[in-house]
């Protein structure tokens, strides 16, 4: 039996040919070498991530969160729910948090709920995977697992936003998060703690709807990171990953710039280090390759 | 102009922070702010805000209604969560932000064409049909929003981008054939009718 077991929710970006499928392919290689059961929720739906306000009211919303949780509570009772995607942790999590605080959106969204035969506690935990590792495992244990440490390459660690705002990690500051710098060094690559960057909008989904505006603010989150020599940027959030890595060429034409720089998950990270291959890493799921870690996970 | 929101001036006439209150998710809290400005400063994109929140929530109390609903203001908001962090008052402003644009449409008044609106809703009707999202019809949609001529336009200049992706398998040609979603898909549309069904009787009677 595993040593740990979450009720997962993966969410739409991560499957199969989709935006992140790289991130749960890395996701699952570090599992398998913390030892970290993840159960798939049966039947999960989209969360409707923050953008879906313009179609659904608050209601219809919340309801999408919770059929996961309620599916969760019933078929993984018992186990924290953990989501990968930023988007995806936070609707939940806000979900379950308006329906402690308004019973009225509560009755409401059981009474629509019942129409799918559910019915919601909400009394389940949910967490971001950087809370498990960083909380329910620790940076020693992680440290432990290193087999090849990320020498010589420093690395940006770029949080974003919804995994660091409303709630982000315990203890952690809202202005200046230093959980993923730790992570990195625990890798044994250089963090750069004094990205200004760190925790800077990448537009978001308004990067499909006003691009321009949005790619405005994600050369400022590249050019902060060659400023300071970094080799690549890390990153927890799917939104923020795809942001920041494809729309460099579109931003070199504009600008005139010329980036070319690797933004990974930190999961990939941790696959290279824990000795595994550049395919358990996910690295062939890069537009802009990373070929250092590549030459680590060669070695 | 809709019905709906002559119903609500009708209804509201003497206070928009009234109805506000009544109808935007998490209304009740506009009357919290005390006009710090933080807000204001904290929206990434800033410059693009014709009134950013703090003067938004001036507005409301104000009384100025049509301007508040028809101005394109709330759809600049990146859901990035800076103001919620920094409010001395803790109002939930970003979700205020969504209600009030959401509300702003729901009655017909945001301003036509906004992108954000545009994609905004293509999202949601793309994910209720599977009850997941199709990244690919996603994308489609949203290049081809104002027509064939634009889209095909739209796609020529994606067109690289969506090859990158395509060969780090992070995009799928197969996906415009059906694709990704849940296996209850009646009893989720259901769920949502009935959500949708319930949020539209409290909006139309509160207050009565
Ligand atoms: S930060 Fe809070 S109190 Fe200050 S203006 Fe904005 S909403 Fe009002
Ligand atoms: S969440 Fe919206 S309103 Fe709040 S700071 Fe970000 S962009 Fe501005």
């Amino acid at each position: 039996m595993a040593k740990r077991e979450y009720s997962f929710y993966p969410g739409c970006s991560s499957q199969k040919g989709a935006s992140s499928s790289n991130y749960l392919v890395s996701v699952q290689t570090l599992c398998e070498e913390l030892d970290i059961k993840l159960n798939e929720i049966p039947d999960w739906n989209c969360c409707a991530a923050s953008i879906g306000y313009g179609g659904g009211g608050v209601l219809p919303r919340l309801t999408l969160s919770a059929r996961n949780i309620a599916l969760s509570e019933q078929h993984n009772a018992g186990q924290d729910i953990v989501a990968t995607c930023a988007a995806c942790w936070l609707a939940t999590r806000e979900a379950a948090e308006r329906f402690k605080h308004d019973g009225g959106l509560m009755a409401e969204a059981s009474q629509a709920l019942a129409e799918t035969g559910l019915k919601l506690n909400n009394t389940t935990p949910i967490k971001h995977m950087a809370e498990v590792l960083v909380q329910d495992i620790g940076y020693a244990e992680i440290g432990a697992k290193v087999k090849k440490p990320l020498e010589g390459l420093k690395i940006a660690g770029y949080v974003g936003c919804q995994t660091n705002r409303p709630f982000g990690i315990a203890g952690e500051s809202y202005e200046n998060p230093l959980y993923l710098d730790r992570l990195i060094d625990t890798l044994g690559a250089q963090s750069i703690p004094t990205y200004e960057k760190k925790v800077q909008c990448c537009g978001g989904a308004l990067a499909f709807s006003e691009p321009a505006k949005s790619q405005e603010m994600i050369k400022g989150i590249i050019e902060a990171a060659y400023d300071h020599g970094a080799d690549m940027i890390a990153t927890p959030c799917p939104l923020c990953q795809a942001n920041v890595e494809i729309y460099q060429d579109q931003i070199n034409n504009t600008y005139g710039t010329k980036f070319k720089m690797p933004v990974v998950y930190y999961s990939s990270l941790m696959a290279v280090a824990f000795g595994r291959s550049a395919k358990d890493a996910a690295l062939d799921g890069q537009v802009v390759a990373a070929k250092q870690l590549e030459e680590i996970a060669k070695k | 102009m809709s019905d709906l929101n002559q119903n609500m001036i009708e209804k509201y006439r003497n206070s928009f922070l009234k109805e506000v209150e009544a109808n935007v998710e998490e209304g009740e809290w506009v009357k919290m702010c005390m006009q710090c400005g933080v807000c204001s400063g904290s929206c990434p994109l800033g410059k693009h805000w014709a009134h950013p929140p703090q003067e938004i929530f001036m507005m409301i109390r104000a009384g100025k209604r049509e301007a508040v609903l028809a101005s394109d203001a709330m759809w600049m908001c990146t859901s990035c969560y800076n103001c919620i962090v920094r409010c001395p008052r803790e109002v939930p402003i970003t979700h205020i932000m969504h209600g009030l644009a959401h509300y702003a449409k729901r009655l017909g008044l945001a301003p036509k064409g906004q992108p954000t609106m545009a994609f905004s809703q293509i999202f949601w009707d793309n994910m209720l049909k599977a009850g997941r999202v199709n990244e690919l019809k996603l994308g489609l949609s949203l290049y081809f929003k104002d027509g064939f001529v634009q889209g095909v336009k739209n796609s020529l200049a994606n067109a690289k981008l969506g090859q990158n992706m395509m060969k780090a398998k992070r995009m799928n040609a197969a996906e415009f054939f059906g694709g990704h979603g849940v296996k209850d898909v009646s009893g989720l549309q259901k769920m949502i009718k009935k959500a949708q069904e319930l949020e539209d009787a409290r909006i139309a009677k509160y207050g009565n």
